[in-house]
């Protein structure tokens, strides 16, 4: 295996003096999906927070193309080449459609990917440029704030919770477009609370509790036994 | 006929409290950032201008190539070295940190400038009036209410039509996305404070031209700021102008009934539609 495109080495990380986050070593092989599952609470969006600086964390923590980019802001993340798909899909409310996107292109890296070619894997979206965000249906926001990221010509997608508040069937409209990202060369972390769907997508599974990692590996190792065990901390 | 003309005397009037207003409106909906040294900026901006206009011989309009750059550069270092540190969730630091501003600018203006009152010459302009049937309009407050209009045409335009309009609207509101969308919100907030301080500047010269000033005039003038833009309703500029013309138009009309009314008049407007309406004319802020 190549070497990682991201990497996170022993991180710790917390709210103030509440520590979330115990050790977390993780590599994600370029151009592969990482899967990361765990029970609310476990720390996967602290961890997703604490990768983007979001949440302060040490210098060498986070390697991203091998250099340690621990000390760098936020703001520098997404011309890395590092892009978030956040829970809840936070789109901004008083932009249109079109003008969240805009943004995220600006902040990010030049590309084959367009505002255009988003409306080309998401035609929804198209007729609905100019309407405010929050007019959209649930699955509409999602490929909103999916499209964000991808503008941005990232190396690195983190999805956090692509499917919560959708319904199944979106659900499965949403991740169709994931193939796609993936062979335009992006790798991902994907948290989702799905464990089969997850073992079925992703190349290496890490599953965290209480702030640990207690399993990792690639995913055609472990039965949905294993996972489940590891899941609930037994 | 007086009553006409105390109406449209009071809605220029008005022109020139959205001018005090809008600097105030812009910082508040880009950050909720309540910058209690509002009146004292204004109040700076007229010293600054009155420095140039001795330094250089320019008119006192003329002197705004200096004035509003320099303000916009002193707003943006507030913002940037100080200001930024004190913005969280809780509204009261900056409140606190702003509030010691004005007590220091205060002091400092007089410890510059002793408590002598102050004017800006504007020359002919000041008394030249344009006959409008039985009313005549002077040129001053006509041109601050176009000053006013032109000013807020401008901002909404920044704010709804290029990319640091985006950003401005996108850092108010998610801040943390925006980071994560590539968006130096620092940088950001600073901008917004050194647009509101280039308004405070064309606000400054405006008031000094039009009356006497001194080192302690900041604070009548946050108050009149703050009701237009209480009025109008968070976070709307144009709603920041109606503001100020009722504040205005109230004033005028108080005058009307005797002298002494007219700044309560527009205090007791300002309550009245607290009451009716607590969340101004035109709000756009939740």
């Amino acid at each position: 295996m190549s070497d990682p495109i991201l990497s996170v080495h022993g991180l710790n990380a917390g709210y103030g003096d509440f520590q979330a986050l115990f050790g977390i070593d993780l590599a994600l092989a370029e151009g592969s999906l990482l899967g990361l599952v765990g029970a609310n609470g476990a720390g996967k969006s602290t961890l997703f927070k604490a990768i983007l600086g979001l949440l302060p964390r040490g210098r060498e923590a986070v390697t991203f193309a091998g250099q340690p980019i621990g000390h760098l802001r936020p703001e520098a993340m997404l011309r890395l080449g590092l892009a978030l798909v956040p829970e809840g899909r936070r789109l901004f409310r008083s932009l249109s459609v079109e003008e969240n996107l805009q943004l995220a292109a600006q902040g990010g890296r030049r590309g084959d990917w367009t505002v255009e070619r988003v409306f080309d894997l998401f035609p929804a979206l198209r007729e609905k440029r100019h309407s405010p965000s929050q007019s959209l249906s649930g699955g509409q926001q999602q490929m909103v704030s999916i499209g964000r990221a991808l503008v941005a010509n990232p190396r690195v997608i983190l999805f956090d919770e692509v499917s919560l508040g959708l319904a199944p069937i979106i659900v499965n409209d949403v991740y169709a477009a994931l193939p796609a990202i993936l062979q335009s060369g992006i790798s991902a972390i994907v948290v989702e609370q799905d464990i089969e769907r997850v073992r079925r997508m992703a190349d290496t599974l890490v599953c965290l509790n209480e702030g640990r990692v207690v399993l990792a590996g690639p995913s055609a190792d472990f039965t949905k036994a294993q996972i489940t065990h590891a899941y609930f901390g037994g | 006929m007086a009553y006409v003309d105390a109406v449209v005397q009071g809605i220029l009037l008005g022109g020139l409290y959205a001018l005090f207003a809008t600097g105030l409106s812009l910082i508040f909906g880009v950050m909720r950032l309540v910058n209690i040294a509002h009146g004292d900026f204004i109040v700076l901006g007229a010293y600054l201008a009155l420095v140039v206009v001795q330094a250089t011989g320019l008119h006192p309009f003329a002197s705004l190539i200096l004035v509003v750059p320099l303000m916009a550069g002193i707003g943006y270092a507030i913002q940037r070295g100080l200001l930024n540190r004190t913005l969280g969730p809780n509204l009261l630091p900056p409140i606190l940190v702003t509030f010691g501003l004005a007590v220091v600018i205060q002091n400092g203006l007089l410890t510059l400038f002793s408590t002598d009152t102050r004017r800006l010459a504007a020359g002919p302009i000041e008394t030249a009036s344009l006959s409008l049937g039985p009313i005549s309009v002077g040129w001053l407050p006509l041109a601050t209410f176009a000053v006013a209009v032109v000013l807020i045409l401008g901002l909404e335009l920044l704010f709804y039509r290029t990319a640091m309009g985006r950003a401005f609207r996108a850092t108010t509101d998610d801040a943390e996305m925006a980071r994560a969308m590539g968006v130096n919100t620092r940088h950001v907030h600073a901008l917004a404070m050194a647009l509101s301080f280039a308004v405070i500047a064309i606000a400054g010269v405006f008031l000094a031209a039009r009356s006497n000033f001194d080192p302690f005039s900041g604070p009548a003038r946050l108050i009149f700021g703050f009701e237009a833009v209480i009025i109008g309703g968070l976070g709307s500029l144009w709603g920041t102008l109606a503001g100020g013309v009722v504040l205005g138009v109230a004033q005028a009309l108080g005058a009307q009934i005797s002298p002494q009314f007219q700044i309560l008049a527009g205090h007791l407007v300002f309550f009245l539609i607290l009451a009716v309406r607590p969340r101004g004319l035109f709000p756009r802020m939740e």
